[in-house]
């Protein structure tokens, strides 16, 4: 494991870093990206630009290597590259778990939000505040705050409070404060419009720490390196379990940085073909009238469009409203997707593909009684995928288990039992003594 | 760009003492309703009134304007239903659209600013706003104000200066909108002290400068105006007076009445405001 354990960064490595030419000076891939902000977070997006380019392209002031090494110390990096033996045996050829689930926290959210907290201060911020759809990222952002010993303040919708309060709980363990947002439907997109308003109104003393690929540049690009870390790993460890790189690599898509930083890495290995699974929720039919979508696949059934300071792929009606989305984890519950992503799926280096809530479900069920890895929810989606689709893929396949699943078990419950799932445990005997 | 714009009518709200720009929501809570708020603001002596045409994630809004987006939504206002909306209205004040920058794009074809922006000329807007826009991604919507001859006004915030300041004045036209503090729209109690330094800054340029965010009284606008700003944009406080019909079951001639007695304050504030300039100006 010794090519993957954090190593001194010089100025010549980092620009080889996969990824990073992708995204242009203007920030924009294609059509996609861009700077689409109220013009009083002008400066600001500015200023993170030039301490992006600064720190984490240049490794000013040796950034990078205090990143890497916190990310090792405090995180737990690197995470393994396990051979799943039942799913390989099940599915014919050999399948390989990217265990960001085994990153402190719980999830692969840390590698960005311990990245952009300790930017911020590098860049003399003195307050945090973040948007958190599951509460993944906010729980990340705490833990990165309070290690890092800077203020935090987290938006989350009121739905999704209501939804995940063990997550509520543990931010608040952690010193931040959790400001509900009761405009919409509560969830994500809201959080998201009200953190920028905040920062519209802080923006001196304070840095957003977004949580995904998405957002204005730099954060799409910004976010990807950091996350990065996930397929840098992979592709040194499939090469060195396997000699050879993976045929196949598998991640699920809400926002984008699961997928983004399980494909940076590879995107210029043209053999490696890429899986951006999506929440295809209860249908992908839409309903106009209620301005509702009962599912988060941007990529896959989504058109272009501009929110929250980037052109991207969205879930909108005819009119450009934004759609509500819908998906069994709200971890993936977003009407937007990362511009890089949109731009690659159009030019046909990643494919998406859609798995609705009931496959999700029995994928989750099914890695945590074969495997013994209880997912998240979200991850659960490339395992649905990998059920339907193994066949179509290579001999080797990579999936990213981007979370684990413990914050999902009271859905998980309540979904099971709305429904006749493979593999589910029989719970019937319990009742009432829970 | 000529500092004086494309259309002459925004250019004569400003030509002549200082400019009362009011906005609203259209559509806020209903069509009809609205319709009579917003004649109501023309006759209460608005010199330009900005129609807000609400968009599902208004970024730059605080919780006053949020409220008139859900409503308008769930009345059902939509970009075509907006555009009927100001042919039905009967008012002398030029009209500038107030939206964001999806809605823009997505108009007609899906492809660009173009389809809207024809639409609006047709109907007889003269400018818009666009709050998401910056400068920067603004070319497109820039070129197709030019071809129908309409105004796109840009805003400088407090933390707007040196280069970012020479690329939106330089694509500018109409009146450049001046925020007052940071953060989202909203009435507040007080007015913030950074205007002074932002009209300082706007000072050597040539198109009229209209200060907003925050002003509610009719002493705000005279401070405003007295500090040298040529108009003032009000739009939480008016907001507001709708709101507040809403919760109490007000009538709307009610209503409409708050709505232009507060106008006529504003306009009143505005030209003590300026009339205290110019006597400034001449006793020097």
């Amino acid at each position: 494991m010794s090519e993957t354990e954090p190593t001194t960064t010089d100025a010549a490595e980092l620009s080889r870093r996969p990824g990073r030419r992708r995204g242009r000076d203007d920030g924009k891939f294609g059509r996609y990206g861009g700077q689409y902000v109220p013009e009083a977070l002008m400066p600001a997006i500015e200023e993170l630009t030039d301490a992006y380019e600064r720190y984490v392209l240049e490794n000013e002031d040796g950034f990078m290597d205090e990143f890497r090494e916190r990310l090792a110390d405090f995180g737990g990096r690197p995470t393994p590259l396990q051979r799943a033996e039942r799913l390989s045996e099940r599915y014919d050829r050999e399948v390989y778990l990217k265990r960001e689930d085994l990153l402190h926290g719980g999830a692969h959210k840390l590698n960005n939000a311990l990245g952009q907290v300790l930017l911020a201060k590098y860049m003399g911020k003195e307050r945090i505040v973040a948007e958190t759809g599951a509460g993944q990222h906010g729980t990340a952002t705490a833990m990165a705050a309070a290690h890092l010993d800077v203020p935090c303040e987290i938006y989350m919708g009121e739905r999704d409070i209501n939804r995940q309060r063990p997550n509520v709980f543990r931010m608040k363990l952690n010193g931040a404060e959790v400001n509900p947002v009761t405009a919409g439907r509560g969830t994500l997109k809201e959080a998201i419009s009200e953190t920028m308003r905040d920062w519209a109104t802080t923006v001196e003393n304070t840095h957003y720490v977004i949580g995904s690929v998405v957002g204005p540049h730099p954060f799409p690009v910004m976010v990807r390196d950091f996350q990065a870390v996930i397929s840098e790993e992979a592709r040194a460890q499939s090469i060195e379990k396997t000699g050879d790189l993976p045929t196949d690599v598998v991640a699920c898509a809400g926002g984008g940085s699961n997928t983004m930083g399980s494909f940076a890495a590879f995107v210029d290995d043209e053999s490696v073909a890429l899986h951006a699974i999506e929440a295809g929720g209860s249908t992908l039919e839409v309903d106009e009238e209620a301005g509702v979508a009962p599912n988060s696949a941007s990529l896959f059934a989504g058109e272009e469009g501009v929110l929250h300071g980037a052109r991207t792929k969205l879930l909108q009606d005819s009119d450009g409203q934004i759609m509500e989305s819908h998906s069994v984890s709200s971890g993936l519950d977003y009407a937007g997707v990362g511009p890089e992503l949109a731009y690659l799926v159009d030019e046909g280096r990643v494919t998406p593909v859609a798995v609705d809530d009931d496959d999700a479900l029995e994928g989750f069920h099914r890695l945590s009684n074969t495997e013994g890895i209880i997912p998240a929810l979200e991850t659960a989606h490339a395992f649905g995928y990998l059920e339907e689709h193994a066949a179509d893929l290579g001999e080797r396949v990579v999936v990213t288990v981007s979370g684990r699943g413990d914050k999902d078990l009271d859905a998980a419950i309540e979904e099971t039992d709305k429904r006749d799932v493979a593999g589910a445990p029989d719970m019937s005997m319990f009742t009432g003594g829970i | 760009m000529p500092a004086t714009g494309n259309s002459e009518a925004l250019a004569a709200a400003f030509a002549d003492g200082p400019a009362y720009v009011p906005y609203l929501a259209v559509g806020d809570p209903d069509y009809d309703a609205s319709l009579e708020y917003v004649e109501a603001l023309d006759r209460g002596g608005a010199d330009v009134i900005e129609l807000g045409l609400p968009f599902s994630e208004p970024i730059a809004e605080g919780p006053t304007i949020q409220g008139a987006v859900v409503r308008s939504l769930e009345g059902g206002m939509t970009p075509d239903r907006f555009f009927a909306f100001v042919e039905d209205l009967d008012v002398e004040a030029p009209l500038v659209c107030m939206t964001y920058y999806n809605l823009i794009y997505q108009y007609g074809d899906g492809d660009g600013p173009r389809d809207f922006v024809e639409k609006a000329a047709e109907v007889g807007l003269e400018g818009f706003v666009v709050p998401d826009l910056p400068a920067e991604e603004a070319d497109p919507l820039r070129e197709a104000c030019d071809e129908f001859g309409l105004d796109l006004v840009f805003i400088v915030a407090p933390t707007t200066t040196g280069d970012r300041l020479e690329r939106i004045m330089s694509r500018v036209s109409g009146y450049v909108y001046v925020q007052a503090r940071l953060g989202t729209t909203g009435a507040k109690s007080d007015v913030a002290d950074s205007t002074t330094e932002s009209l300082d800054r706007l000072r050597e340029y040539d198109v009229p400068k209209a200060v907003g965010f925050g002003i509610s009284t009719g002493e705000h606008a005279e401070r405003i105006v007295a500090g040298g700003a040529d108009g003032i944009i009000v739009g939480s406080a008016l907001v507001d007076i709708v709101a507040e019909g809403v919760e109490a079951d007000l009538s709307t001639e009610a209503v409409a009445d708050r709505l232009e007695s507060l106008s006529r304050e504003l306009k009143a504030g505005a030209e003590r405001g300026y009339a205290a300039r110019t006597e400034a100006a001449e006793s020097r």
